[in-house]
């Protein structure tokens, strides 16, 4: 009963629309409509495209920080808040220890980076327990880590007078500016700027740079064990794969890179926001790669390209174009739709892979 | 048990496949009320599928139905589900226990059949809401314990009962059905010991006289030959012999179980029937080996391979022959010692394994054996990859290793030749191929290891004739042109003679025995039933 299959080239449009996805084929539409609509409307058109690029760079690291733990099958990282709290420890000590300017964003990541390791080596241990449930559990790692951090926030002895509340002179303030410290930090780096349209190259840079790395990790010998486990943990065991290691190893980069995605968006958003801030951080990251064309066990840097880039096309388009149309605010309803939408949709698809 | 009436049970040229892959032919058995028949077989000789049409199970409808007709009392019929079948009188009892742990037996026999007394609540909000009459139920179940002959507590809790009453309660819950006329019991006796399986078979024969139709499926001839007016022995999806038990014997029986008749076919007559290589180098030694494996659990194996030979591991499903390599290759938890080479081998870890030159294709192909969602050239070039560090490139002094997607081409491309693996490419996912394909690709994964001793599990099962003889066919090769010590366990004894050195019979989870390749059925039979438990 052997038959070979004959892949003709309809079969190869079907399955290319098949696996790009009715709802991202959806989204890219809508977003293609926005960006038309725009001048029609009378929105600013390049100075979208500008704020839509500014978005892309903010957030597109923490979108990168998904892929190891899908490639190591742990999952989408719902515990991505615990990543952007160590990032947000590197933020505060840094400035607390007087650093400025430039370096101060250098400090950050360097502080940030053991603060990741630890805590991501413990989330890793505390994954590899419940094999099966992580998605859940990750999202109660994140939540409750989040709440632990408000009390600490007000807890811990900052002394900086740029980050505590003005009167009492202790606990961090819910907003602190970064100016005089690393706002724009990487933007300003080689920023291109013609009329309207403003490009943050450094930021971009400095994602390529990570995004460079991640593939790179995962054509490595351990990366490709890394995948070998999200694909078939039974079949890395049987190979001599040590399992609960590599997950551990990819929850620890996918924490790292979370912290570090947190300093590349307040560098570019210009404060650091701390308490509940980071509680709502995951969803649009966990949408944005979901968008771009990544399942619960499969993702690659072009599905963090592609979903980073329609998800904030659509966050920042629809604000504008919306208001110009309809005046009223539509643009939350719509990135609660686009967002928590695809989350679900992925989620039923899961068996399907 | 009159003959002018029509049967009880009747199925008539009964034809199943799975997805091309037949495993019944033509089956054809007819059961008389207050018969006990004796269904015996190897391990995928159809037995288990044929009780599955009878009783109408979701997944034979699901994989494409059946041909042929049941026939119950002479009227055709269909089962669209078990409790169709159960309807019509039919019971069974299966191997794993159906029962509610913390329930009393009574509870358990009448389970969902509760007899219930009307209460004011009921009266008003309708009969869901009937109390259950607990005096008639236990009457109910007592009188199902005293029909099956067996003492058994109706009032203790399932959770603190020894095996052999949880057996004893699902029997007694489908006498309990005043329908019942024909009762199939399906290797009850493996869990009990001595003296409750002959309580057993007392009440089996209780049951008979009061006009109950019994199917016996079992692995211990004994019991049939005790217990049974008929024995049907069923092989490679065919009923090869229907004979009253009277008229035969526990070694032709046997015989007919594993032997085609090919005792003396040209690969065997080439084959010493006395063992030539005992002065060969002991190249591994297995010493008091257990493996905790569900199902195929092993208790105590002492086992030697020689250099260079194939040895057969057999035995009937669930003795253990599965357990032995998924132990020693770390896949399961497992005791004991395993020397190769002269050193020690480490086991509960797959890694020191691997590295030690052994090398496992498991039974377990889709579970196990690939990465169904990644390449041929992933799944060829992984494991060597991460043990030999072959196929990767380094760079920056070592300091990275990059994967060679040049050389993972080229020996992907090598096996696919060598192997005949019809696919599209390497590029193809390694769950698109067939069966058969995807087993050259698990034994290409290990060749691409370089092994010194390689285990091979199962590597026929669920693959068709064509590709099944281009596997052994590989095995052969690599064994003769690399001197690759090879241990291959297989359920089909027929396939071990005709390329293994010698055979080891499993039972019990001991080895029951090792022979030379040419020993006869009958002497593998009896090994293989030798310890049964």
């Amino acid at each position: 009963m052997e038959e070979t299959k004959t892949i003709t080239f309809t079969d190869k449009i079907k399955g290319w629309a098949h696996s790009f996805g009715l709802p991202r084929l959806i989204i890219a539409g809508f977003l293609l409509v926005l960006f038309i609509a725009a001048p029609i409307v009378g929105a600013d058109f390049w100075m979208q495209v500008t704020n839509t690029i500014n978005r892309f760079s903010w957030n597109a690291i923490m979108v990168l920080a998904m892929v190891p733990m899908v490639h190591s099958g742990c999952g989408l990282n719902f515990g991505l808040p615990l990543g952007i709290i160590s990032g947000l420890l590197g933020a505060t000590l840094s400035i607390e220890f007087g650093f400025h300017g430039f370096m101060s964003f250098v400090m950050a990541i360097i502080i940030a980076t053991p603060f990741a390791i630890i805590f991501g080596w413990i989330y890793g241990q505390l994954l590899n327990k419940i094999k099966g449930g992580e998605m859940m559990i990750a999202t109660y790692v994140g939540f409750s880590s989040v709440s632990f951090m408000c009390m600490m926030w007000l807890l811990l002895p900052y002394k900086s007078p740029n980050m505590v509340w003005g009167l009492a002179g202790k606990g961090l303030r819910t907003t602190i500016s970064l100016e005089g410290y690393y706002d724009k930090a990487l933007a300003n780096i080689l920023q291109i700027n013609i009329g309207k349209l403003s490009i943050p190259t450094g930021a971009i840079l400095f994602f390529a740079l990570l995004a460079f790395l991640m593939w790179a990790f995962l054509h490595t010998k351990t990366g490709t064990a890394m995948t070998a486990v999200g694909s078939n943990p039974v079949f890395a065991k049987a190979a001599g794969i040590n399992i609960d290691r590599t997950r551990t190893l990819s929850v620890i980069i996918s924490t790292w890179l979370a912290a570090i995605g947190i300093l590349v968006y307040e560098q570019g958003f210009g404060f650091i926001q701390l308490y509940m801030a980071p509680f709502y951080m995951a969803m649009p990251a966990v949408s944005a790669i979901l968008i771009g064309g990544a399942s619960v066990n499969k993702a690659s840097i072009t599905n963090v390209i592609i979903g980073t880039i329609l998800f904030q096309g659509i966050v920042t388009m629809t604000p504008t174009v919306m208001n110009n149309m309809v005046h009223m605010d539509m643009s939350e309803v719509i990135r609660m739709i686009a967002s928590n939408g695809m989350i679900l949709y992925a989620l039923t698809r899961k068996s399907e892979a | 048990m009159s003959k002018d009436q029509a049967p009880l049970l009747e199925m008539k040229n009964i034809k199943k496949d799975f997805f091309g892959n037949q495993v019944l032919v033509d089956i054809n058995i007819t059961l008389h009320a207050g018969e006990v028949l004796g269904l015996v077989g190897e391990n995928g000789a159809g037995k288990s599928t044929l009780m599955k049409i009878l009783f109408g199970m979701e997944e034979i409808r699901d994989t494409g139905g059946y041909g042929g007709d049941v026939l119950i009392n002479g009227e055709k019929v269909n089962f669209q589900s078990p409790f169709d079948a159960l309807a019509a009188g039919l019971g069974m009892v299966h191997q794993e226990f159906s029962l509610i742990p913390g329930f009393t037996a009574a509870e358990n026999i009448v389970l969902n059949r509760e007899p219930t007394k009307k209460s004011v609540v009921s009266e008003v909000f309708g009969q869901r809401l009937n109390i259950l009459d607990r005096k008639k139920l236990n009457e109910e179940a007592v009188a199902a314990i005293d029909k099956m002959g067996v003492k058994i507590d109706d009032q203790m809790v399932i959770s603190e009962m020894p095996v052999g009453h949880k057996q004893f309660t699902e029997i007694a819950r489908e006498l309990s059905n005043d329908k019942l006329k024909l009762l199939i019991l399906d290797e009850p006796t493996a869990v009990l010991t001595e003296k409750e399986a002959i309580a057993l078979l007392d009440s089996i024969k209780g049951m008979a006289s009061r006009g109950i139709a019994v199917i016996f499926i079992t692995h211990r001839l004994q019991e049939i030959m005790e217990v049974c007016n008929r024995i049907v022995v069923m092989r490679d999806g065919h009923v090869v012999q229907d004979v009253p038990s009277s008229e035969t014997s526990i070694p032709e029986v046997t015989r007919w179980m594993v032997g085609r008749s090919v005792d003396n076919t040209a690969a065997n007559a080439k084959k010493a029937v006395k063992d030539e290589g005992a002065d060969k180098e002991i190249v591994m030694s297995i010493r008091k080996l257990w493996v905790d494996m569900p199902g195929e659990t092993v208790r105590n194996v002492n086992l030697d391979v020689r250099k260079g030979e194939i040895l057969g591991i057999g035995g009937l499903a669930g003795q253990g022959k599965l357990g032995i390599p998924n132990g020693i290759m770390g896949l399961y938890e497992a005791g004991g010692q395993v020397t190769f080479m002269g050193k020690n081998i480490p086991l509960n870890s797959p890694r020191r394994c691997l590295d030690s030159k052994l090398a496992f294709v498991s039974e377990d192909r889709r579970g196990v054996g690939l990465l169904l969602d990644e390449t041929l050239g992933w799944n060829i070039a992984f494991p060597a990859m991460q043990i030999n560090n072959k196929f990767l490139k380094k760079y920056l002094g070592g300091l990275v290793t990059w994967r060679d997607e040049e050389a993972i081409k080229n020996v992907t491309e090598y096996y696919i030749d060598l192997l005949q693996i019809k696919c599209t490419g390497h590029k193809q996912k390694a769950r698109e191929l067939s069966g058969g394909n995807q087993q050259k690709i698990c034994l290409a994964k290990t060749f691409a290891l370089e092994p010194e001793f390689l285990f091979v599990s199962e590597p026929t099962r669920g693959i068709d004739v064509g590709a099944k003889a281009l596997v052994l066919e590989a095995l052969r090769k690599f064994n003769h042109d690399s001197g690759v010590t090879v241990v291959m366990i297989s359920s089909e004894l027929e396939e071990l003679r005709m390329i293994c050195d010698r055979i080891a019979i499993v039972s019990g989870g001991r080895i029951a025995g090792i022979k030379p390749a040419a020993a006869s059925s009958e002497e593998f039979g009896e090994l293989m039933v030798s310890m049964v438990k």
